[in-house]
């Protein structure tokens, strides 16, 4: 059996596939940047002495998606767990002067997000077994004039997630949301966020512990559960005079 | 475009503080990208800023951070050699290979320690006498040079750029990957021995009879006077046989769990380092070994790394910084140099916390590379102001005269007039380095006080 990760130039996602393969498993490592994914590959093949195997990902390449997931379980086997972790925060000026942007970051964050779990999802079903994790943002729990195209986009992955989920409940597969606050990434390097930045490593062992214990949405680091109850408790008539 | 950060960086002495914009790139597009996008500014590499002084800052210019750089890309398990980014660190290789049977050719006196810090610094271990430098044992270094090349050198290939690069501080470019040649070992432990030393004539005897050991180094009373100068606790040691189980109580326990269990979390009060403190260390570790020799068998962990388990052990120093002194000077019959130098020390009346004393081997590198034979010695002292400089000064002519040199990586203050007096080929490396980066694009604050960059 083997793991997939789509998107695995995040560290976030290059820790998880760290995880996994630590655990013995076989590991496939898709991301954009194909030369970047090889590299990523051979980092876990000799760090863990794992098979891996590196692919080509675009997440907006829709049709590719299936062919994708067959390729990965001719060479390591059925895909047990598939880990949706590609993202695109885009950049939201940009987006609003030109709705090409806009469409790219919705296409990124939800279209091909959906897409790619529906292709783990046609695999998983019939044989009622495996895992699907969806990496989504707390962006996606409240729209901000500072970034809604992509909360917007993340916002409804997190919707597709729940719906997903139920669907494939009673087959036995499971499905986990994860709702990422800070992580120490590139996405927010050099942000002045007053919040504590998460360490990824210890964020992809949380993940992989909710997917063990059965979570369905689990928000990480924890404490942000918190901070998004109090953000989407405040009312609509304050939060929209709110520069956020 | 790469993701300015403005931050103030120091290094492992915490002195001096010096502001830059600071890029964290992870993978090497984006390192790239950086120096395509540094807008004129002078550009150095920056690992985990274990260098004590100002090897790895610039005042003002832009720094790139290796420590994402940290993929591992090959490993043969045949012969041992390993590919891997320039921001893995020795830990890791450590973590990864040792339960392989697997150790790195040298380790400093820490394990945190990026390889392309470990290249730039060309450090030295415990074993210089039997190993050589850490340079000693990589090819296929690729450097990002400053016309936007990667270039793939060793002793073979371009071996201009390789051997300025070995002990360059970092200013021929940023250094991403190399292959290094680990070890084979049988454990995780090391057989050791440890003597007192009563003076210097009796260290160099214990030191000429100590080469079957691959590893030595002594622990030295700084204090010491007259016909006691130079005692200490000589250690030797090698790694251990097939079925070697450590000995010891507590310590090996802790050891065994690997991971830095204590932290200093704050600023120590200045006053805890003070000439008594240290007095009391440097005379209380003398007196507490016991005569003869003692044998053991010691993990990996504290016999090589024991600092670390103190993980922000330099804070202990306060909030001024501590200083690191390390010369090396050349063997001479009467060990006159030493003597004076040591004499200088005792009677500055400022004990150095920790003085580790060694005689190194004769492999050498050219230019900027520290080892060369001889006995080296390195004092460290919390930054007390005018009194540490001025021995620093005194050392400085002390080690200059004899032909001896400082560690850059260590140095925060050395003169240039001196440091072209230790490193009189200087010049030399000056010409191969402008070959590959006539505009002097890689910079750090060390190069520019040193006259290594600008006019």
């Amino acid at each position: 059996m083997s793991v997939l990760i789509l998107g695995a130039t995040s560290r976030v996602a290059r820790e998880v596939a760290q995880r996994y393969a630590e655990a013995g498993h076989a590991v496939a490592i898709a991301a954009r940047d194909e030369d970047e994914a090889k590299r990523i590959a051979a980092d876990v093949e000799v760090r863990r002495e794992v098979p891996t195997r590196a692919l080509r990902f675009d997440a907006t390449d829709f049709e590719s998606h299936p062919a994708l997931v067959a390729e990965v379980e001719a060479a390591l086997g059925p895909v047990e767990v598939t880990v949706v972790a590609f993202g695109d925060m885009g950049d939201q000026e940009a987006a609003e002067q030109d709705f090409a942007a806009a469409k790219r970051v919705i296409d990124v964050n939800y279209t091909g997000a959906a897409s790619a779990c529906e292709a783990a999802a046609a695999v998983m079903q019939p044989r009622g077994r495996g895992a699907i994790i969806g990496i989504t943002s707390v962006a996606g729990d409240r729209g901000r004039q500072s970034n809604y195209f992509y909360g917007s986009a993340k916002g409804a992955f997190t919707l597709y997630l729940q719906g997903l989920r139920n669907r494939l409940h009673p087959d036995g597969v499971r499905v986990l949301t994860v709702r990422l606050g800070f992580v120490d990434t590139r996405m927010t390097y050099g942000m002045e966020t007053g919040i504590p930045i998460a360490d990824p490593a210890a964020i992809s062992r949380q993940i992989v512990d909710a997917v063990e214990r059965g979570a369905d949405d689990v928000y990480l680091p924890r404490f942000w559960r918190g901070i998004m109850g109090v953000i989407r408790a405040i009312p609509e008539g304050v939060f929209k005079r709110l520069k956020l | 475009m790469e993701r300015w950060a403005e931050q103030e960086l120091h290094g492992w002495g915490r002195h001096p503080r010096l502001p830059a914009e600071v890029a964290r790139p992870e993978r090497r597009r984006e390192v790239r990208a950086a120096l395509a996008d540094r807008g004129g500014k002078p550009l150095l590499a920056h690992g985990l800023g274990r260098s004590y002084g100002d090897a790895a800052l610039i005042d003002g210019g832009r720094v790139v951070l290796t420590r994402r750089l940290d993929k591992m890309l090959d490993f043969d398990p045949i012969t041992g050699w390993v590919r891997v980014e320039a921001g893995v660190t020795l830990k890791a290789l450590i973590e990864t290979f040792l339960p392989r049977g697997f150790w790195p050719p040298v380790v400093a006196g820490t394990w945190f320690v990026t390889v392309g810090g470990a290249i730039a610094s060309d450090i030295h271990g415990k074993n210089h006498h039997a190993d050589g430098t850490f340079a000693d044992h990589v090819r296929r270094v690729e450097i990002l040079t400053a016309s936007g090349e990667i270039v793939t050198c060793d002793a073979e290939t371009e071996p201009e750029l390789f051997w300025a690069t070995v002990g360059g501080m970092g200013l021929t470019g940023v250094i991403l990957a190399a292959d290094v040649k680990l070890r084979p070992v049988h454990n995780a432990y090391f057989e050791v021995e440890s003597l007192r030393v009563a003076n210097l004539d009796h260290f160099f005897e214990v030191s000429a009879d100590s080469a079957h050991f691959t590893h030595t180094v002594t622990w030295l009373d700084s204090l010491a006077t007259g016909d006691a100068m130079g005692r200490g606790i000589f250690m030797r040691g090698r790694h251990a046989e097939p079925g070697a189980e450590p000995t010891g109580g507590a310590l090996a326990k802790l050891a065994a769990k690997l991971s830095p269990l204590l932290d200093v979390p704050l600023d120590l009060p200045d006053w805890l380092m003070n000439s008594f403190t240290m007095r009391l260390f440097n005379e209380g570790f003398y007196h507490k070994h016991p005569k003869g020799v003692v044998r053991g068998v010691q993990h990996f962990a504290p016999y090589f790394f024991p600092l670390d388990f103190i993980r922000n052990w330099n804070r202990g120093y306060g909030s001024r910084g501590l200083l690191q002194y390390q010369l090396v000077v050349p063997r001479d019959p009467e060990h006159r140099v030493i003597r004076e130098i040591l004499g200088a020390v005792s009677g500055a009346g400022m004990p150095s916390f920790l003085t580790v004393f060694k005689e190194f081997g004769d492999s050498t590198h050219p230019w900027l590379s520290f080892p060369r034979p001889g006995v080296t010695l390195a004092l460290d002292f919390p930054n007390m102001g005018s009194g540490v400089h001025h021995l620093f000064d005194r050392l400085d002519g002390l080690v200059a005269d004899a032909g001896g040199r400082v560690y850059l990586t260590k140095d925060a203050r050395l003169p240039r007039e001196t440091f072209r007096r230790m490193y009189p080929d200087w010049t030399e490396w000056r010409a191969a380095r402008d070959r590959w980066d006539p505009d002097h694009v890689f910079q750090s604050a060390l190069g520019q006080r040193l006259g290594l960059s600008g006019d």
